[in-house]
């Protein structure tokens, strides 16, 4: 049977990672390499790389990184941040990721999940979707890191993205985000029966039961996560231990 | 150990060579007949569409180097489905080394996704390509199109339906999953392949 994942989400910025970490046994805790290599050790399924670089050096740094970390992972990751255009995505597949994941750009000029489709094929498209619901009870899609509303329904875009070819969808919502209480299973569960591609739950891990609730009550395919994992306030291999115990199929 | 990977174009191949690098083995990347002829041992590995794939083989006659292969050659995912007789993808004629058709998933239920991507088990697991096993394996799946199980089916793996995660016909042995992402797992089996 296909196992649900569990995807610790690493933050770079000019080739280091952001948040802080409880990883012991680390020369270089800050090193996004070390980190995903401990990370894949501990029985993370996937990776996801996020550069939150704003410099064009910064960029470069970021490329380099994610050659170093395809030498060193034997397990698939994704890259995200800053990719905007096709030659982009070229960089990040040439450099050795599996995948790309586009948030912003898609919703800009939604023809680039076409064009990153036609091009390597859905698998590697992921589209996230940052959407918070607003007080009228509607998901509303914003972009530039939350700051900015589109006017689009997640709904309908993630519905749009999937038609254009998408792979999976990464929805955070943003209002559940950081706020540790859990992922938002309603809004989850609505995109994982509606849609026929892979979800994956973002935004409000607090607990080991989080997760649980996202696959059973979400629907959905995989569980992201950041600091509850680099804070050490869940191990990876503890949860997946609960996980099975509860009945839910995780590989071990 | 000389060991040479069949270039046709067909994907990214460099998560194979360097899985391969932390194996401690050099690969050599070439569409060259004789080189392929003279490795110890051959990967056959890539992604893509399998009409393309196989346009490429032929016009390259890499078709013919492949099939002639004495030792042993492991394809990878669309490496896999091209040594088969016939694929769905495009209609198209393979090599023929495994005297099986390809298919593609029909999804019966709204939670059978195509593609299948993502871990899944290994079961019935046979051959020394997977000596050390238990049983309770996983490993890396993306694709659309699968090998039914066969008499040369030598691991199985249930998504939709029963289908061949891995075959072997003497020298041929192929996985329709990625080793080379599979984490540790993956590394046994590529490590079993060398050892062969």
């Amino acid at each position: 049977m296909l196992a649900k994942r569990i995807i610790p989400c690493l933050d770079v910025k000019d080739g280091q990672t952001v948040k802080g970490t409880n990883f012991v046994n680390l020369r270089h805790a800050g090193d996004p390499v070390e980190l995903g290599r401990a990370y894949s050790e501990c029985g993370a399924d996937e990776l996801v790389f996020l550069d939150i670089t704003a410099s064009h050096e910064g960029r470069k740094t970021f490329a380099t990184m994610v050659e170093r970390v395809a030498a060193t992972l034997s397990i698939p990751f994704t890259v995200g941040g800053g990719i905007n255009e096709i030659s982009d995505v070229d960089r990040m597949l040439s450099a050795g990721a599996d995948k790309v994941s586009i948030n912003s750009a898609a919703l800009r000029r939604p023809e680039l999940i076409d064009e990153i489709t036609r091009h390597y094929g859905s698998q590697v498209c992921v589209v996230a979707i940052d959407a918070r619901q607003e007080a009228d009870g509607t998901w509303q899609c914003y972009v530039n890191g939350g700051r900015v509303p589109v006017g689009k329904s997640l709904f309908d875009w993630a519905h749009e993205a999937q038609e254009r070819g998408a792979g999976e969808i990464l929805f955070t919502s943003m209002n559940h985000d950081g706020v540790k209480n859990g992922f938002a299973n309603e809004a989850l569960r609505q995109l994982a029966d509606n849609l026929t591609i892979p979800i994956i739950a973002s935004g409000g891990a607090g607990k080991m039961e989080h997760f649980r609730d996202a696959f059973l009550h979400g629907h959905v395919d995989a569980a992201l996560a950041a600091s509850v994992f680099h804070f050490g306030e869940i191990g990876i291999p503890q949860l997946k231990q609960y996980l099975k115990g509860e009945n839910i199929n995780v590989r071990l | 150990m000389n060991v040479a990977i069949v270039d046709y174009h067909a994907g990214n191949i460099y998560s194979v060579i360097h899985a391969l690098e932390r194996l401690g083995v050099n690969p050599i990347l070439t569409d060259d007949a004789e080189k392929i002829s003279k490795a110890d041992k051959v990967l056959f590995p890539g992604q893509g569409e399998a009409h393309q794939a196989m346009q490429y083989l032929r016009q390259h006659k890499l078709d013919e180097v492949i099939c002639s292969l004495k030792q042993p050659i492991l394809g990878i995912c669309i490496g896999q489905q091209l040594m088969c007789r016939y694929s769905e993808e495009g209609n198209t004629q393979c090599l023929g080394i495994f005297d099986i058709d390809v298919k593609r998933f029909q999804p019966q239920r709204h939670e059978d996704k195509v593609p299948h991507m993502g871990w899944n088990s290994l079961t019935d697991t046979q051959t020394p390509l997977f000596k050390g096993f238990t049983g309770d394996e996983f490993v890396y799946f993306v694709h659309s199109f699968y090998v039914p199980q066969c008499p040369w089916t030598i691991a199985t793996t249930h998504y939709i339906t029963p289908f061949s995660a891995a075959l072997q016909r003497n020298n041929f042995y192929a996985t329709q999953f990625h080793p080379e992402k599979s984490g540790s797992v993956g590394e046994k089996i590529l490590q079993n392949f060398l050892n062969l």
